[in-house]
């Protein structure tokens, strides 16, 4: 018989509320990553109506150009900045480098890999991603 | 295929990318104002670019590449089971392939000018 | 008479007892459908620790209860449990550091449950020998007569792996554990590391081709859970991200 293993499943996994900003970052990176899947999807199918002329493109721009366009747009600027800026962070953290050195644990055993730099880089990516979005809502809507 | 190995392309995909969508973004923006960058006649005269095409090209595979492994590590790593895992897996690859054909041929069609 | 005096007033003002509920899921999986939480009040002092509480229930108010403890000062390893929605050793966490009115002890996730707050471990243990948790050299000590030396350096790149009790917290933890049954889990790829990172050990490739499988250590995402609840600071996170390091060459 197959024992229940008593998993967390998703909303233990994705609950970001019990271990600190790492957590969140991983939840974020994932959520990120998902969108900006999505949004590449769909902008190599809006980019495909060229194909088809000037007046189909034109109504493709219409279509995106609008206010909400504007803000989904914002939104793939802020994903897209805080996936690459915690993605360059993982990918170091990955290699081993960061992430402390080992040393003899002593009470109240903090782990160097949790440390300061990390947790910083986490909050300068997501204030990098709200800037460029900033800039980005700027652009977008300031013509 | 080895993890390591398609992990560390997952890396490389990721780096080459971010390079070339800076590049992509700064030509929206800084060439002309963002709106006129997207009027028709501007974004075929990008296309007929040659380097510039190769460069969404590049872009296209990079970010397909990286996007599907993503998404198959996440779906892989939600459910397990032998059948699962390779559905899942031939699934990316084929959705993959459908995507970066699907956006070459924009690419390669408009870059020669049958539009 | 007057010293007798100041350790009355002493030991009283010390002993302040408080009450706590303490909410204590119970399942059987043999007979029941699914956890029910019974309330308990407990009292407790400035160091009664959860397990000590957990105790005092099962002597006065409910026999029944299942737990599993043996040395009651987080050597041992045995009585993880998740205590107000965090794994932890209920020996090593007083009631009092909780900060809290109600106190709920369920049994920890990713580990099926054999009763009440008793996970089995026997999968960790799996994967843990998995691992080759040994020296492997073929040179050894008895043929060669004399013993492998090391420099403090040389212990100080792996001691602190060597710390982990298998409580079993990390892998409770673990994002990825909570949805993925093949996921090695940050328990074993961390002893991995613990004799990778050993100077005396050769077995450096074996265990690398055993980790680098689709539910290996790629599975990892530094997300920290693991380090942030263990009891011993054996920092799982740093010994996969420093195991990983090896596979991505940034290590030799």
């Amino acid at each position: 018989m197959k024992r229940n293993e008593n998993r967390e499943g998703i909303k233990g996994m994705a609950n970001p509320g019990r271990y600190g900003i790492e957590r969140v970052s991983y939840w974020l990176m994932r959520i990120t990553g998902l969108g900006l899947l999505a949004y590449l999807i769909g902008h190599i199918y809006e980019t495909s109506s060229i194909l088809n002329g000037k007046s189909v493109w034109d109504s493709m721009l219409q279509l995106t150009q609008t206010t909400q366009g504007h803000v989904i747009l914002t939104l793939v600027i802020g994903m897209c900045v805080f996936h690459t800026v915690n993605g360059i962070r993982l990918m170091l953290g990955h290699g081993g480098i960061g992430v402390g050195k080992p040393t003899r644990p002593d009470y109240p055993y903090i782990p160097n890999s949790q440390n300061m730099k990390n947790k910083l880089c986490i909050y300068a990516s997501i204030g990098v991603a709200a800037l460029a979005m900033m800039y980005g809502l700027s652009v977008l809507f300031g013509e | 295929m080895r993890e390591s190995i398609i992990m560390k392309i997952h890396y490389g995909t990721a780096l080459g990318a971010v390079v070339l969508v800076a590049v992509h973004v700064l030509f929206r923006i800084t060439m002309m104002s963002y709106g006129d960058s997207l009027q028709y006649e501007n974004v075929i005269a990008n296309y007929k670019f040659v380097p510039y095409a190769i460069m969404l090209e590049l872009i296209l595979v990079l970010l397909s590449v990286h996007g599907f492994n993503g998404l198959r590590v996440i779906l892989i790593e939600l459910k397990q089971g032998k059948s699962y895992e390779k559905a899942v897996t031939y699934g990316c690859l084929a959705a993959m392939a459908i995507l970066i054909a699907y956006g070459s041929r924009t690419i390669l069609l408009t870059s020669m000018g049958m539009t | 008479m007057a010293n007798t005096q100041i350790a009355e007033e002493q030991s009283s003002s010390e002993v302040s007892s408080k009450t706590v509920t303490l909410k204590i899921a119970k399942f059987n999986p043999e007979h029941d459908s699914g956890t029910q939480f019974v309330d308990f009040k407990v009292q407790y002092e400035r160091w009664t620790t959860v397990l000590d509480a957990i105790l005092d229930v099962k002597e006065h108010l409910d026999h029944s209860v299942a737990v599993r403890y043996s040395c009651r000062q987080a050597s041992c390893g045995s009585c993880g449990m998740k205590i107000n929605g965090r794994p932890r050793l209920a020996c090593f966490t007083k009631i009092s550091e909780l900060d809290s009115d109600v106190i709920t002890v369920e049994p920890m996730n990713n580990y099926p449950i054999v009763r009440d707050l008793v996970v089995d471990l026997e999968g960790m243990f799996d994967t843990h020998k998995k691992m080759k948790p040994f020296i492997i050299n073929e040179d050894s000590e008895i043929t060669n007569t004399k013993e492998f030396l090391q420099t403090p350096e040389q212990i100080e790149e792996y001691i602190q792996f060597a710390n982990c009790i298998k409580c079993g917290l990390c892998n409770s933890a673990c994002p990825t554990m909570a949805t993925d049954s093949s996921f090695l889990g940050p328990q074993a790829l961390t002893q991995a590391y613990r004799y990778v990172a050993d100077n005396r050990d050769k077995g450096k490739n074996e265990r690398l081709k055993i980790i680098d499988e689709s539910h290996g250590i790629w599975r990892c995402h530094f997300a920290g859970s693991c380090s942030q609840v263990c009891p011993k600071g054996v920092d799982p996170a740093m010994g996969i991200q420093l195991l990983r390091g090896y596979l991505l060459g940034f290590r030799k």
